[in-house]
This record gives structure tokens, C-alpha cells and sequence, in this order.
């Protein structure tokens, strides 16, 4: 089985103020897997005593074996990955990367496909675009963002008539009505950017009668950080101590208690954990567990999910 | 009479669970003679379903038309049995726009052969509704032949494209909106089991 | 040392036969002595050096034969192969799959060259040298699936994932227990497994689901599920049912070891690259009940495995008809001792 890559970094480039675009290869320029438009790695970054890891979408041709691309925006108040990635990071660093996975895969029956990207939600259709490129396959795509200064997108979009740039600032925002309104039988709309942006795109779909099977979206984030917490393993007793800016996930692989896991962003499921007893609240960050399973207080998912209150323990 | 009841299946046993207005948004309903009652059940309680509707009328009697023309749908044609109405289907599927709903009433045959013609233009299973009205009776595939038998009411039943002897089951393909028959007297040719009435 | 390829058939004289070699490496589906439905997913590939679990797509003595009956059904019922439109992209990847991993497993009978987009394959045991351009269909003389999978034994299902579901959306399917893959595909993975009893009730299948939709690139698993045939026919389709029945009658006490055979399908579970597919491989086995008695551990156990089976999974896997006969004639080699764990014939030498 292959699960880790160990990849080179070739190139680093400022994309604007805030992103950098990395590229990967083979240290000896081998072929690397290639993937599917919208699929995504998970990059480990040993920071010290404390080994992080965090999701990002390639960007790069998925058919292109000689490398892999992806695009970091720096949070200043995240846990400290992306900006490990653009402080620590230089050409010619070895990082271990994930196997290409897919959480944000094309519906490949569509007649048609309408992307939709908020900010650096544009990531996964860069790919996508292209796999629906090769493919012949109709699209349209809508990139909305803030600014053009921030618009880290825009380097990385062609010019065409079926790729629309809504820069608010400029006053030109999506109206996401008409973009949805007479869309024929069998289109398929993806959303990927802010919370906010998600929810309006469903919502509108469903105002035009659009069922929820064609509407697609992936809320991609990395684990947030939040106040230290303990958690007990029921199997051996042992306490694991959950940093400020360490999720739990990694919390339990720093006290090499093994738990599976594949995207580390709340989304494929892997990492579902059994919760033996909780005194106290667990705040769910995943996009895994349904509201009734949250409630329940039965199940966390360890690689975005943190606690808070007395004690909690889980069944590992 | 309302939504027949079925005795509760294997998972590929299609269910119809009745017509629910979705409100005035572009809509197909096909209906057959039986069908059309739950038509007008679904216009009595919201006529606005009526608005953008688009109806096709499976039957012979002309005259079925006539009454749902009252309740004012966009446009209404009636077919008289079900590859007919295959043209003017597809003009409407051709046309249709994300967000159009299909509703169809009718026999399990009805709703199977125009669910399976959406499905293939690329309409989402979610859009289409469907609530059985009037005979248990199915539309049979020949799991040998390929051939489909019509109207089915008895297990096992004689293919009336090879003329073998099939047992019916509740397996059934969305994709060819057809039950599949199979061979009732493979092992021991010429030992038939006694003939049934097909039971909901 | 060159693989000998078996002159065989499988319908009308059956001549099938298995070597002494093939018998040894038969994956003997029973890992104790009763038998119910279980998930049993491990790792694949990877297994004692010769078993069938070695190699990623495993070849034997029976290739050339089976993919000779495989063409004769393809001959009488073209549909037997299909692919919906969309699922053309995994056809390649599954085509990619198996020539990198033929090449790399058995250099002496095939050999892939890439240069490009250009990709020279050769079969040799089946006299095949083509030259063709990736993700150009024009320039195979079939679609990828069909292509690959007339070169590959066990039959082939491809999965599409959506709305958190599997998809049978394209697959080749020529020596199958009982079910159509013409009726069967555009299934999602319920609707496809609805005529299996029992499991559904158990959650056999949510917890397969679930854990196939977890399954990344680069990790492959398999498992392996069992049926009972009479006469070594690849063919029991349902299509053919009228003409392969009547043979399940011709069973007698007499000739029951011979013409009883236990098949067994070894699954493979893989994601694929470019379309996010699930490959699903089904590779059949065919070993008679005298085959399998050879190995005393193996008679014993399969004695009270087909002894104590639920009645229904007997009925389902279609041998109830025969049990009596089976369980009578297999009673000689079952002395009482007890069996060692696993379901290799022979413990491993230490």
C-alpha cells in the first residue's frame, strides 16, 4: 500500500499578498500518481515538537504525473499551518505528502457543470476545469472575490467566455439567480468557499426546484484552533493533553495512540471515534456527523473537533 | 381511490410515494386513465401546480381531456398508449430547464417507462414523483430474451416474445423501468408451479 | 519457468481440469468450520509466494482457455459488456491498472511500454501486440473496458461514487453467480445487492458501503465469497438459465465429487486515479469436490461448512437442491478431528 509521498518542493510563488502557490516533485523526478479534478492532500508539517498536518486541493493538471500543485492562503489565526508553510517552507525542503484523494469529484453524467468558487475556494476547480477540458465536457465557471489585489485566482484562470471573474469591490457581484435560473435538465452545480457562500448557492437551487443530488459543495478548512483540552483513552487510561493550536488528531498521534484517518477536514469519515462517556461539550467542527449524532454526544471526529468541560473520554 | 399500497420489498422494488405539489414550477404530468384522478387530487389541493404544467394523457377515451382541461394546465395532450407519447416527451425534455418536476400517475408500467426516458435525459431521480393508481400489473422483462411483456397480472406468466414460462420478481432496473422474469422451470423443464394473481 | 496454459473448456464437453499446482493455490474460502456472512476485508495484494492473493491480478493455467470462453459469450450476447457513457474514464484507468500491473507481475508474458501518450502492449500468450494512444478510444479495436477485461480473467465491475453511494455503472460480467449485469447496471449498490437474503438485514452491506466509500488511491483490498456450481461453467448466467438449469439435476452420488464444484470469487476492491471510480474485480475459481478433498483439512471442514449452512443461504447460493448428496458424499472424509485455524491447506512450514 502506498500512503505517504516524500516530495520535494520546486517552486514557490507569491499568487498575491496573502497566497503562495508550492510545487512538488519526485526527489529523483519520478511519475507521481495522477488524480481526479477536485482531489485534495494532506501535507504533514513537523513544526518543532509538533507535527501538523493540513488539507489543500491540487491545482495542478490532474493528468500530469510530473508534479503536484497547490495554493496556500496564510490564516493568521489558524493553528499555525499555513503560516508554517509560508514562514518555514524553501525550495528544495522534502515534505511528506498524502495520496491524492477526493472528496469534491465531478459528476462526470452531467450535461453540464457550474463551478462556483468564493476566494480560495477557487483551489479545486482549477483542477476540475482542466479534467473537464480534456474531457470536452460544457462548464461554466464563477470566481467571486473580494478584491483584484487579494484575487490570487485570477493568475491562475484562463481568459474565456465561460470563465466569469465578480470582483465585489469593483461592484460586480454574482446574482446567483440568474446564474442558476435556465440551466438545462441534467446540469450540476459545486460551491467551495465561506460557509455563507455555500449555503446561498443551495438555497437558490432549491428555490429553483433544483434537487439536492446536483448541488455540490466543499467547505475545505483546516482544523481550528481553541482553548487546551485533556482526553482520556478508555483502553489504557491514559491522558493525552490537546494543545492551543494542535487538533485532536494529532494530539493522539504525538501519544502514538493510532486512529484512522484520510482527509483531516471533517469530510470522508475516517477518523469517526467511539465517545466512551463526556462530561461536558464536544464542539463539533467535522461535516461528517449528522445533528442528531452530535447531539447524542456518541461520536467525534477527532481531526477537526475539540472539547470543552470536565472530562471525555474515548473508546480507543 | 387513492395511492395503491404495496407490501413493503427488496431495496429495488420501487416505491411511489403520491403526488405532492411542489408549487407553480415548470412541470411534466403523465397520467393514464387511472392516473388521472391523482392529478386532479393534486390540483384540488394546490391549483397552482396547474400553472406551468405540461400534461400528457395516456388513454384511448378522448373524452378524460376534456375534464382536466378545468384545471387549466399550461398544456394537455392525450396519447394513446405509451410509445406514442414518446415524441412529445422528449420535445419537453428537450426544452426543460434545471428545477422541472416530473409527475406521473398511473400503473407501474407508466411510471416505470417514463421514469426511465427522464433518468436517461439526464432529469435527477429526486425531480420525478410518482403515485400508482388503477391494476397491479407490471411490466415484464424476459431476463433471456430481452423481450418485454406488458400488463402482467399473473406469476408465472408466458413471454410473449420467446414463449418461455417466468417467474416474477421484485428486482427491477429504473434504467429499463422493468420487473425482471426469469425462468420458472429451468432445473425441471415442464414443472410449473400453479398460476397466481399478482398481489400488491 | 514459463506458465503452461491449460487446453479446457468450459461448456459443452468440459474438459476443464486443475493441475496438482492449481489445486495447492486454490483460495479455499472457509477460514473455520461454519460459515456466515461477514465483511472479512483484507489487504490486497500480498500472500505466500504462488498463492492467488501474490499478485494483483493473478494468472494461471486457466487464462487462455477462459478468456476464449469469455469471447464465445461475448459472440452470443454482446450486452454482457457495458459501460454508460460517463464511464468511459475508469474503463482507462482499469485498463491502466491491469497492463502496469501484468508487466510488472509477469515480464515473460506481458510487456507495456509508455512513451506519452503512445502505449505499446503485448499479450503474449494471446498473440496480442498493440500499439494504441491513451484516452484516444479510436485507437483500440474496442472500448478500454472491453479491451482490457478480454485480456483479464474474473469479471469486472465499475463503481461510480455519488450522493454517497456506489454506482454499477459500467462493468463486464461473463462468469457470474447468477445475476445480469444488463438488468443490474445503473444500480446503486443496494438496489444491485436487494436479491441477497439476509445481509441487508444485518447491515452486511452499510458497513461495506461505508467502508468502500473511505477508500482512498493507493489502497486496495480483497475478500472472498463462495457459490456452488455443477459442471466447471463460467457462464451461470441468468440469461443462460434455461440451458445451464437442467444440468444442476444431473447429479448423483456417483459422480458428485466430480461434477460438484465449489466456486469461489475473489474480490478486489481498488480506487481508481482519474475518474474516482471503484474498480471492483471478481476473479471466479473452480475446483471440484475430489480436487478439494485431496487437502484432508479441507474435506473435513468443507463437510461441516455445507453440513450446518443456513438453509436459505443454501437455497441462495442454489445448491439445496443437491445438499443431501453433497453432505452424504463428503461425510468419508470428515473423521471428527479438529481443523487448524486459516484457510490454507497445509499450516506453513515454520
Amino acid at each position: 500500500m502506498i500512503s505517504k509521498l516524500n516530495l520535494k518542493v520546486v517552486e514557490i510563488e507569491d499568487l498575491s499578498p496573502l497566497v503562495k502557490r508550492f510545487r512538488f516533485e519526485d526527489p529523483d523526478k519520478a511519475a507521481l500518481p495522477v488524480f481526479s479534478g477536485g482531489a485534495h492532500v494532506s501535507v504533514e508539517m513537523p513544526d518543532g515538537e509538533m507535527l501538523r498536518h493540513n488539507s489543500y486541493s491540487l491545482i495542478s493538471d490532474p493528468y500530469d504525473a510530473t508534479g503536484y500543485e497547490i495554493a496556500v492562503r496564510r490564516e493568521d489565526q489558524g493553528r499555525g499551518g499555513s503560516k508554517f508553510m509560508h514562514e518555514k517552507v524553501a525550495v528544495g525542503d522534502i515534505l511528506k505528502l498524502s495520496m491524492p484523494a477526493n472528496l469534491f469529484q465531478l459528476d462526470l453524467r452531467a450535461k453540464k457543470h457550474v463551478l462556483i468558487g468564493g476566494g480560495i475556494g477557487i483551489t479545486p476547480f482549477l483542477s476540475q476545469m482542466r479534467q473537464l477540458e480534456m474531457h470536452g465536457q460544457a462548464y461554466e465557471l464563477h470566481y467571486a472575490t473580494h478584491s483584484r489585489e487579494e484575487a490570487a485566482g485570477l493568475a491562475l484562470l484562463p481568459e474565456a467566455a465561460h470563465i466569469h471573474v465578480h470582483i465585489s469591490e469593483d461592484g460586480s457581484r454574482m446574482d446567483l439567480g440568474a446564474m442558476l435560473a435556465d440551466q438545462p435538465l441534467g446540469c450540476h452545480v459545486y460551491t467551495c468557499g465561506p460557509e455563507g457562500l455555500i449555503a446561498a448557492v443551495a438555497e437558490q437551487a432549491a428555490m429553483l426546484g433544483w434537487p439536492a443530488t446536483s448541488v455540490h459543495s466543499e467547505a475545505f478548512t483546516a482544523p481550528p484552533p481553541g482553548a487546551p483540552f485533556e482526553v482520556t483513552i478508555a483502553s489504557t487510561g491514559q491522558v493525552v493533553p490537546v494543545a492551543a493550536n494542535q487538533s485532536l488528531l494529532e494530539a493522539l498521534e504525538a501519544a502514538s495512540v493510532v486512529v484512522d484517518y484520510s482527509c483531516r477536514g471533517g469530510g470522508c469519515g475516517r477518523c469517526e471515534t467511539t465517545v466512551t462517556s463526556c462530561d461536558g461539550d464536544i464542539e463539533h467542527n467535522d461535516f461528517w456527523l449528522s445533528k442528531e449524532e452530535r447531539a447524542e454526544k456518541k461520536k467525534i471526529m477527532p481531526c477537526m473537533s475539540r472539547f470543552k468541560g470536565l472530562a471525555l473520554v474515548l473508546d480507543l | 381511490m387513492s395511492n395503491t399500497q404495496f407490501t413493503p420489498s427488496i431495496t429495488s422494488r420501487p416505491v411511489y410515494p403520491g403526488l405532492t405539489s411542489l408549487g407553480n414550477v415548470p412541470a411534466i404530468m403523465i397520467a393514464d386513465a387511472s392516473g388521472q384522478e391523482a392529478l386532479k387530487e393534486l390540483a384540488a389541493a394546490d391549483s397552482s401546480v396547474m400553472d406551468q404544467a405540461h400534461v400528457l394523457l395516456v388513454t384511448t377515451s378522448p373524452a378524460l381531456a376534456d375534464k382536466l382541461q378545468d384545471l387549466r394546465p399550461a398544456s394537455i395532450e392525450t396519447v394513446s398508449d405509451l410509445d406514442a407519447a414518446v415524441p412529445s416527451f422528449e420535445r419537453l425534455l428537450s426544452t426543460a430547464k434545471m428545477g422541472t418536476q416530473l409527475y406521473l400517475a398511473g400503473s407501474e408500467g407508466l411510471i416505470g417507462f417514463f421514469s426511465a426516458r427522464a433518468l436517461g435525459s439526464g432529469l435527477p431521480q429526486e425531480a420525478i414523483q410518482s403515485e400508482h393508481r388503477g391494476p397491479i400489473s407490471r411490466r415484464m422483462q424476459c431476463v433471456h430474451c430481452k423481450g418485454v411483456t406488458e400488463d402482467v397480472t399473473t406469476d408465472p406468466f408466458t413471454c410473449s416474445h420467446c414463449g418461455l414460462t417466468l417467474f416474477v420478481r421484485d428486482h427491477f432496473s429504473r434504467r429499463l423501468g422493468v420487473f425482471q422474469g426469469v425462468c420458472v422451470d429451468a432445473e425441471v423443464p415442464g414443472e410449473v408451479p400453479e398460476t397466481e394473481e399478482i398481489q400488491p | 519457468m514459463t506458465m503452461q496454459f491449460n487446453e479446457e473448456t468450459f461448456r459443452g464437453d468440459y474438459t476443464y481440469f486443475n493441475s496438482p499446482a492449481a489445486i495447492r493455490r486454490f483460495p479455499f474460502p472457509f477460514d473455520q468450520d461454519a460459515y456466515m456472512y461477514s465483511v472479512n476485508i483484507e489487504q490486497h495484494p500480498g500472500g505466500p509466494e504462488g498463492s492467488p492473493f501474490e499478485f494483483a491480478f493473478d494468472v494461471d493455467e486457466h487464462y487462455v482457455a477462459e478468456m476464449q470462453d469469455r469471447a464465445i459469450t461475448l459472440a452470443g450476447d454482446p450486452m454482457r459488456c457495458q459501460s454508460l457513457p460517463h464511464m468511459e474514464l475508469a474503463g482507462w484507468d482499469l485498463l491502466e491498472a491491469i497492463m502496469v500491473a501484468k508487466a510488472r507481475d509477469y515480464p515473460d508474458l506481458f510487456s507495456l511500454t509508455i512513451d506519452g501518450d503512445t502505449w505499446h502492449w503485448i499479450n503474449r500468450p494471446m498473440g496480442i501486440d498493440d500499439t494504441f494512444t491513451f484516452l484516444d478510444p479510436a485507437t483500440l479495436p474496442y472500448p478500454p473496458l472491453e479491451y482490457i477485461t478480454r485480456q483479464a480473467q474474473g469479471d469486472f465491475a465499475l463503481l461510480h461514487e455519488r450522493d454517497g453511494n456506489l454506482w454499477l455503472d459500467a462493468g463486464m460480467v461473463t462468469s457470474q453467480a447468477d445475476w445480469s449485469l444488463d438488468f443490474d447496471v445503473g444500480m446503486n449498490f443496494f438496489e444491485w445487492h436487494a436479491p441477497v437474503p439476509k445481509a441487508g438485514k444485518m447491515g452486511v452491506f452499510d458497513k461495506a458501503l461505508k467502508f468502500l466509500l473511505a477508500m482512498n488511491q493507493g489502497q486496495s483490498y480483497r475478500r472472498l465469497n463462495w457459490t456452488m456450481t455443477v459442471n466447471p461453467r463460467l457462464d451461470t448466467s441468468p440469461e443462460n438459465y434455461h440451458k445451464w438449469g437442467p444440468e444442476k439435476r444431473t447429479v448423483t452420488p456417483e459422480n458428485v465429487g466430480q461434477k460438484q464444484f465449489v466456486r469461489v470469487e475473489l474480490q478486489t476492491f481498488w480506487r481508481l486515479p482519474r475518474s474516482n471510480a471503484l474498480a471492483f474485480p471478481i476473479r471466479c475459481y473452480l475446483a471440484n469436490l475430489e480436487d478439494i478433498c485431496t487437502y484432508p483439512k479441507w474435506g473435513r471442514r468443507l463437510h461441516r461448512v455445507l453440513r450446518d449452512i443456513d438453509p436459505d443461504l443454501a437455497d441462495y447460493k442454489g445448491f439445496a437442491v443437491n445438499q443431501e448428496i453433497i453432505v452424504n458424499y463428503l461425510a468419508q472424509f470428515d473423521d471428527g478431528a479438529p481443523t487448524s485455524p486459516g484457510i490454507f491447506p497445509v499450516d506453513q512450514e515454520g
